[in-house]
């Protein structure tokens, strides 16, 4: 089969749906109608990549010159296929639960929503299909502008204040990220992501290559969440649960780590980071931003806010991976993209139910609740015990990859981070667990049941597929083989 | 062969016009519209006729008037640079104009055959810059434009004279201290043909007259093209003007400006000249930099859109002048790109406030709310496109003469301007961001309430909805392709680069 053109059909399918998304705004089934079978589509093409990156494949395909020796260039390679996976897959049952959410809630303006949404998948398989920086750039700006909409989406001061937020942090993030770009074009004339660096051949002065970096930094950092960059992402918290659990979990946060990663190994490359200590610096911060944000996960009492606040360490978890520079360091990082994705968008859609269907945000509120709502409760155990690194569920596997990378490039300051921030996340979700489970609810949980199917289904889904991707990574989609394989296309490229 | 003669064509076009409005006028006042369209419209023909041929053969046109060869006679020298500048300043005069017809009705209903007719008479001169190829017939188009244009702002509102006036005194001096400048040259040089004195400067570089004259050259030009600290006739005057006008004037006259200031650095000067007696790009490019700040944040302080938006044209001007100052190929592309980008927007941009008024009968920001999204959704779209781009974000056209000039200051390893390309573009984000909150979003201190109360869709009718969208969407071409557009800016590069 033909595959040069499954990427652009691939970023392009949500996009196309968006027109019919908005004609059909009068009739909310055939609306999301557009929307599930953009999604089923979406997924099905990137699949169809799955064989060919797992031998190693890169499928290339330029589009138009964009600026003279700059193309437009949709790459699929490994890497790319498995975060669009990810991505486009955790889309279809987002869209299930989107159904459910906001129609229980009875959200105003559900059009510009889902037509918001299809626009930052599209701007996400994009990205994730980038073949050089420019057209990341050109994506990665196109999603902080299409999460804009679903940030503000209730319109209440609070959301306005968080957009505002947002935008000034994204919106410097993507013009330091210009500015990177634009230095690093006149230094190697080139702006293609290549395994291993483009920085190869070019005599670059330790100020230099630091300024260079911290600007690559600041342009990608800010939507992985690295602190000092982290703070629009618990106000972000705003919009509605599905877009959090989607985007502010998986999709523009990943875009993110995704993007880290392509700067570490893609455009500096493991010899020039190890060379100027670059990536001393990445580590010291991901380091610092798994400890503080773990303990600051602690003080909020909105479930959505302490969530918001353990994405943000577990992002960092990636970050510090990727930091050790070593090739099982990089399994650990790339594998806890999609296991992460998984037990996370599970705690959103459990958050998201709860708040739907009892109407409470605060943890200190849900005292019972599992009686009630004992599906949710489960899968929501299931994630934490995941985050958390217990097994057979998935966050234990590329934990154990992260660890060990750290172990072979012979630190053991990150294996104590990793270990310390374990106990961590136990500390933080087990009260939330102990509350619905062992404490007497009140009065007012009487008459409640489970919520609606739209929303239970596609969450003990994920939680069911984390355990399995836990008790082997390879199913279904060889994500094993995948991160193993990009990891050694960097390592081994020289 | 016509091909040979478009240079002169353009502006016969424009006096034909000007004489033509007036007589039919009197007879039939409601056609003057018209013709000033059919004007206009033959002029973009001939332009993009001219543009397209010079692309084919790729040879620069030199017409000299009667025949007589310079530096004895005047020539009009139709390079590449030249053509693509009249391409844009002649269809976006047409886009404009077709705007322009409820306009007239509304704001200046007794006025309409004097203001087509000067509005051909400053095409002329603008045309007329742009193709000559000698300094001191380039004072003559030069001082054609600006009379008709102070008359232009004068057709306005009540305090539009006063701004006028203003305009007038200082573009006078403006333009007096550019012919004293021309006149050093000239009895250094004893040519005024820019071809000729170019040949000849490397002689005379050192001589006193010449580093005078650069500096009352690029004052005087610098007063015209808004750049700071010269711009202090700008805001008012597109503020009180019609708003045709400031679509007109805005877009078209400082872009103008800034094109002679090319051709006097970059073309008589050069790049191996300018920076030999005093670092003169250094000069103005630090000018340009303070003036993008300082147009920026003075847009953010602005309740009245009109003005916003002519604050925004100071600090957007600042790029191009910046490019220039750069002096080298991607600050030259980048500037070159966004003479085009910046047109469409700043017009774009001006026919929105100018929709908006002809309809709500005020622009003030302040007023804005968000039943103009269902009033108004094509105008509101087009607005978004324009700010999205006047942001820089990809894929518009904004993006793309950023990039470039961004990749300018680079090159010169100018970090201090780099930055201030990319500070800029948040206080634009600030500015334009405040405005579509209130387009698109409830006012969060009032209740929400359902949507009882329906509004109605009020958009604009054709004449008006027709250019706005024509821009929207160019803006979105312009940035998707702009890589062909570069390509044939690499064309008109001057030499030493």
């Amino acid at each position: 089969m033909e595959l040069t053109y499954v990427p652009l059909y691939a970023v392009l399918v949500s996009l196309a749906a968006v027109p019919f998304i908005l004609l059909s705004s009068k009739k909310p089934n055939l609306r999301e109608f557009w929307t599930i079978l953009a999604g089923v589509i979406k997924f099905l093409l990137v699949l169809t990549l799955l064989p060919s990156a797992l031998q190693g494949n890169v499928i290339e395909l330029e589009l138009l010159e964009i600026a003279p020796n700059l193309p437009l260039v949709l790459k699929a390679d490994t890497f790319g296929v498995f975060f669009a996976l990810i991505a486009s897959g955790l889309w279809i049952f987002t869209s299930f639960y989107s159904i459910g959410y906001m129609r229980g809630h009875k959200e105003k303006k559900q059009t510009r929503y889902f037509a918001s949404f299809a626009v930052c998948l599209s701007s996400t398989i994009g990205i994730a299909f980038s073949g050089n920086l420019l057209t990341f750039i050109i994506f990665y700006e196109m999603l902080t502008l299409a999460t804009y909409p679903l940030v503000i989406h209730s319109e209440s001061k609070k959301a306005i204040a968080a957009g505002r937020k947002y935008l000034s942090y994204t919106l410097t993030a993507g013009l330091l990220l210009i500015a990177a770009a634009g230095i690093t074009y006149s230094l190697t004339g080139t702006l293609d992501f290549v395994p291993g660096g483009i920085f190869g051949d070019t005599d670059l002065t330790s100020t230099m290559a630091v300024t260079i970096f911290l600007l690559f930094l600041g342009g990608v950092g800010v939507k992985a969440g690295i602190m000092p960059l982290h703070s629009w992402l618990p106000s972000a918290m705003a919009a509605p649960t599905p877009v959090s659990s989607l985007l502010h979990a998986v999709a523009v946060v990943k875009s993110g780590v995704f993007g880290v990663i392509r700067v570490v190994g893609f455009i500096f490359g493991p010899d020039v980071m190890a060379q100027f200590g670059l990536n001393d610096i990445l580590m010291v911060l991901a380091g610092f931003t798994i400890i503080v944000a773990s303990l600051l996960a602690f003080a909020q009492d909105n479930l959505k806010r302490r969530l918001a606040y353990s994405t943000v360490g577990h992002l960092s978890y990636i970050v510090l991976g990727v930091a050790l520079l070593t090739e099982t360091g990089l399994v650990g990082s790339i594998m806890h993209i999609s296991f992460h994705a998984t037990m996370k968008i599970t705690l959103f859609f459990c958050a998201g139910a709860i708040m739907v269907n009892l109407h409470k945000k605060n943890i200190s509120d849900l005292n019972g609740i599992a009686k009630v709502m004992p599906w949710t409760m489960a899968a929501f155990t299931i994630g934490s015990m995941g985050l958390a690194g217990i097994p057979p569920v998935n966050g234990f596997v590329s934990k154990w990859y992260l660890a060990a990378g750290a172990l072979e490039g012979g630190m053991l300051v990150p294996v104590i981070i990793f270990v310390v921030s374990g106990l961590l996340n136990v500390g933080y979700f087990f009260p939330i667990i102990h509350r619905a489970y062992f404490k007497k609810g009140g009065p007012e949980l009487e008459g409640h049941t489970e919520a609606s199917p739209f929303m239970v289904v596609p969450l003990m889904s994920t939680a069911v597929l984390s355990i399995l991707f836990g008790l082997n990574p390879d199913l279904f989609f060889n994500f094993f083989d995948m991160a193993s394989s990009v990891a050694s296309t960097i390592f081994n490229s020289i | 062969m016509i091909g040979s003669e478009i240079p002169a064509l353009i502006p016969v076009t424009y006096i034909l016009f000007a004489i033509l409005i007036p007589l039919i006028g009197l007879w039939k006042r409601e056609i003057v519209w018209h013709l000033s369209l059919l004007g206009t419209g033959i002029a973009s023909f001939l332009s993009a006729w001219g543009f397209l041929h010079l692309i084919n053969t790729g040879e620069t046109i030199r017409y000299y008037f009667g025949g007589w060869t310079p530096p004895v006679g005047i020539e009009f020298v139709y390079d590449g640079l030249a053509a693509f500048i009249v391409l844009v300043i002649n269809t976006i005069a047409f886009l404009v104009l077709i705007h322009s017809k409820e306009i007239s009705k509304l704001e200046f209903p007794g006025k309409k055959m004097p203001y087509y007719t000067i509005a051909m008479l400053m095409m002329l001169g603008f045309n007329g810059m742009v193709l000559t190829g000698d300094l001191f017939n380039l004072y003559v188009f030069l001082e054609i434009s600006s009379l008709s244009s102070y008359a232009l702002i004068a057709i306005g509102e009540k305090r539009a004279p006063y701004a006028s006036f203003r305009y007038l005194i200082i573009g006078t001096v403006g333009g007096s201290l550019y012919l004293l400048g021309v006149g050093f040259l000239y009895t250094v040089t004893g040519t005024l043909n820019i071809i000729d004195m170019h040949a000849m400067l490397p002689q005379v570089i050192g001589h006193s007259s010449v580093v005078a004259a650069l500096i009352l050259m690029v004052i005087g030009v610098g007063v015209k093209a808004a750049l700071f600290p010269l711009h202090g006739w700008l805001p008012d005057s597109y503020t009180f003007a019609s708003s045709s006008s400031s679509a007109l004037i805005a877009p078209i006259g400082t872009k103008v400006a800034a094109y002679i200031l090319f051709r006097v650095v970059l073309f008589l000067f050069g790049v191996d000249l300018i920076d030999d007696q005093l670092p003169v790009t250094t000069i103005i490019g630090i000018f340009a930099g303070i003036g993008i700040l300082y147009g920026s944040i003075m847009a953010i302080a602005q309740s009245e859109m009109k003005k916003m938006l002519a604050y925004s044209s100071v600090s957007q001007i600042g790029y191009i002048i910046m490019g220039i100052s750069q002096a080298n190929p991607f600050g030259f592309i980048g500037a070159v790109l966004h003479v085009l980008n910046h047109a469409l927007m700043k017009a774009l941009l001006f026919l929105v406030s100018g929709s908006l008024r002809s309809k709500e009968g005020h622009s003030l920001i302040t007023k804005f709310n968000n039943s103009y999204r269902k009033k108004y959704p094509w105008t509101m779209a087009a607005f978004t496109t324009a700010a999205i781009s006047m942001v820089g974000l990809p894929p518009l056209a904004g993006f793309f003469s950023k990039w470039y000039l961004a990749l300018g200051t680079i090159e010169n390893s100018n970090w201090i301007l780099l930055a201030v390309i990319l500070i800029s573009s948040l206080l634009n984000a600030v500015y334009f961001f405040r405005i579509l909150e209130k387009v698109y979003l409830n006012d969060p201190e009032e209740e929400l309430t359902e949507d009882t109360e329906i509004i109605e869709n009020n958009e604009v009718g054709f004449t008006m909805m027709f250019p706005m969208a024509v821009m929207a969407l160019g803006l979105l071409v312009v940035g998707i392709f702009n890589a062909y557009i570069v390509n044939i800016i690499f064309t008109m590069f001057p030499a030493g680069f």
